[in-house]
């Protein structure tokens, strides 16, 4: 008995070895939406044996939206088939009710069920079902909370999207894949060189990123499902800032083969490389506009740097015309996935993140730290995700377009950076 | 080191022949190591890599910038010129510039404007008759710092160009 009891102990410090070598990213949220629409996701049947609840999921998914409110926080479990008790919701004011029912299936899978109740209408709105094996719960998770949002709001959630970024702890320079959330961090690349710039394919298979291992910047393209990697670029002198056309043909990338860094379009394969800027001064950042068909990219040719459009046939097709004018120093364009919106970095005060209605021209501040960098696009266009520094810690913080809801992502005692938002996976 | 390597394979290959000659046992490695070092035993142990003899004038291979400043200081004039004197002597000695900045603003610009110092570094060079093929500008941006100190002392330790000899 002491000896399998030994053995048990034994298992559990594995176990919880195992648990605390990776690092987790907290989520602390500073800032909510002017109204939060009132909901009640009760506890889904049958979940309490699984590894991960999936209501945890969808609950902690709608706080982080910042606009939902969710009012029951109760272990009582409710049937996705149940007859809801719709006077009592409304009398603790819920507007929305979900409950779910998760099933297990032969062959290890798991049917996570969940339906959505207009309260004050007694009316189902309808729900969804997700089939998950047991590693996968948060898929489902998020899955719900996707389909919550929707159905809620109209517009797509963003909660099965994945993010990547760097992490930076004793010298090794990780890029992590991660859930929208920060959490189920996967490795894609370990280095004791820098990795920087990030960027997902259009499909979300294949990240782009620059990593200094052979001791200067070089760009690859690496597979996420196999681990197989290609050198996109590997000119003389520097390649980097790795940017994916609309359809994931072409990327455009910054290369000082020329001498100074200039802006040159690639296929993905690495061929018909094509240098489409020509200026004297430094071109880099470049993205693509949302119908493919121009290119914004960072310039320094009038004196400091500011955010330029050209052609994607290059310069020498127009003239390339400025496009920030409020601050005396602009870098790292983004375009929103509508292409109506261009994210930036400002010298104002400090680094702070910046919004322009491209319609318009108005330019918005949305933080008020010293230090953003990176700015990244979620998938719906309504959040920003970005690098900064809060309280001497470099962290990763979220906020939406409207600058009303704010997140700070942070893994103690680690360095994390160059943060990239993943598309929609269909 | 790589500039003897002609020197050692045709020591290699006289070895091999000598072997073949002479009919016997195959060529024993260490009898080229022996040779290589005889060759350079009355040279001073920085015979290989001079860059790295603190009485060298090649031995200083950083250079610093202003704030904000992409060229190299005037009072650095002659140690660029020592560089390219002894790249003009050794065509086959390779070396990667590696460019440098403080931490204020963004990754991917800093990226650019560290290899706008590296590129001046190559730029004097190359007008003193250093070889394209002998010289590579890359930089590092912000992203390998030197000093992680904030003050401005370690601001201006981190606006810097490095000459790197491949070995």
């Amino acid at each position: 008995m002491k000896i399998i009891l030994r053995f048990v102990i034994s298992i559990l410090t594995f176990l919880a070895i195992n648990t605390v070598a990776i690092a987790q990213m907290q989520i602390e949220i500073t800032g909510v939406g002017q109204s939060q629409y009132p909901i009640a996701v009760t506890r889904f049947l049958n979940e309490s044996s699984l590894p991960t609840f999936v209501t945890d999921v969808v609950r902690a998914d709608l706080a982080n939206n910042g606009n939902f409110v969710n009012l029951e926080r109760g272990e009582t479990e409710v049937a996705e088939n149940a007859k809801p008790d719709f006077s009592m919701w409304s009398a603790r004011r819920a507007q929305a009710l979900a409950i779910g029912t998760v099933t297990a299936l032969p062959g290890g899978l798991y049917e996570v069920k969940y339906r959505l109740y207009d309260v004050a209408k007694n009316q189902s709105l309808g729900g969804t079902s997700v089939t998950v094996d047991r590693n996968n719960f948060r898929k489902a998770g998020h899955a719900i909370a996707d389909d919550i949002v929707q159905r809620l709001t109209g517009e797509r959630g963003i909660f099965s999207t994945r993010l990547s970024y760097v992490v930076k702890n004793a010298g090794r320079f990780q890029l992590m894949i991660s859930d929208s959330d920060g959490q189920n961090p996967r490795e894609a690349l370990s280095s004791t060189e820098p990795i920087i710039s990030p960027s997902w394919s259009p499909d979300g298979k294949r990240v782009a990123y620059v990593s200094f291992e052979s001791k200067k910047p070089v760009i690859y393209i690496h597979e996420l499902a196999t681990g197989k990697r290609i050198v996109l670029s590997n000119e003389k002198g520097n390649n980097s800032a790795p940017s994916w056309s609309p359809d994931g043909s072409k990327l455009a990338v910054s290369l000082s083969r020329d001498n100074n860094t200039q802006v040159y379009v690639i296929n993905a394969d690495g061929s018909g490389l094509k240098r489409i800027s020509r200026s004297m001064a430094i071109d880099t950042e470049p993205q693509f506009s949302a119908d493919g068909k121009s290119i914004y990219f960072t310039s320094d040719r009038g004196g400091s740097p500011q955010i330029y459009r050209m052609s994607v046939d290059g310069e020498s097709a127009g003239p390339a015309s400025r496009v920030s004018f409020k601050h005396a120093y602009a870098t790292s364009p983004r375009l929103s996935p509508d292409g109506k919106y261009l994210a930036y970095i400002a010298r104002a005060g400090g680094f702070r993140l910046q919004l322009m209605d491209l319609r318009t021209g108005e330019v918005m501040a949305l933080t008020q730290t010293n230090y953003d960098e990176t700015p990244t696009f979620a998938a719906n266009g309504k959040f920003l995700l970005y690098a900064t520094r809060v309280n001497g810690r470099q962290v990763l913080a979220a906020v939406s377009t409207d600058g009303q809801v704010k997140q700070i992502l942070s893994i103690p005692g680690s360095v994390v950076r160059e943060p990239a938002w993943g598309p929609f996976m269909n | 080191m790589k500039r003897y390597l002609p020197k050692i394979n045709s020591l290699f290959l006289i070895a091999v022949v000598a072997g073949l000659s002479a009919c016997s046992s195959g060529v024993k490695l260490d009898d080229v190591e022996a040779a290589k070092k005889s060759a350079t035993a009355s040279d001073s142990k920085f015979a290989n890599e001079p860059w790295n003899d603190p009485a060298s004038p090649i031995f200083k291979k950083s250079f610093y910038f202003d704030f904000d400043s992409y060229t190299v200081k005037s009072s650095d004039q002659g140690l660029i010129n020592s560089h390219a004197q002894f790249l003009n002597s050794n065509k086959n000695q390779k070396i990667v510039i590696q460019g440098n900045t403080d931490d204020a603003g963004t990754s991917e610009y800093n990226l650019a404007l560290g290899q706008k110092r590296s590129e001046a570094v190559r730029k004097l060079l190359s007008l003193l008759g250093v070889s394209d093929t002998q010289m590579e500008a890359v930089s590092f941006g912000k992203e390998k710092p030197k000093s992680l100190s904030n003050d401005e002392q370690g601001r201006a330790e981190n606006r810097r160009a490095d000459i790197v000899y491949i070995k």
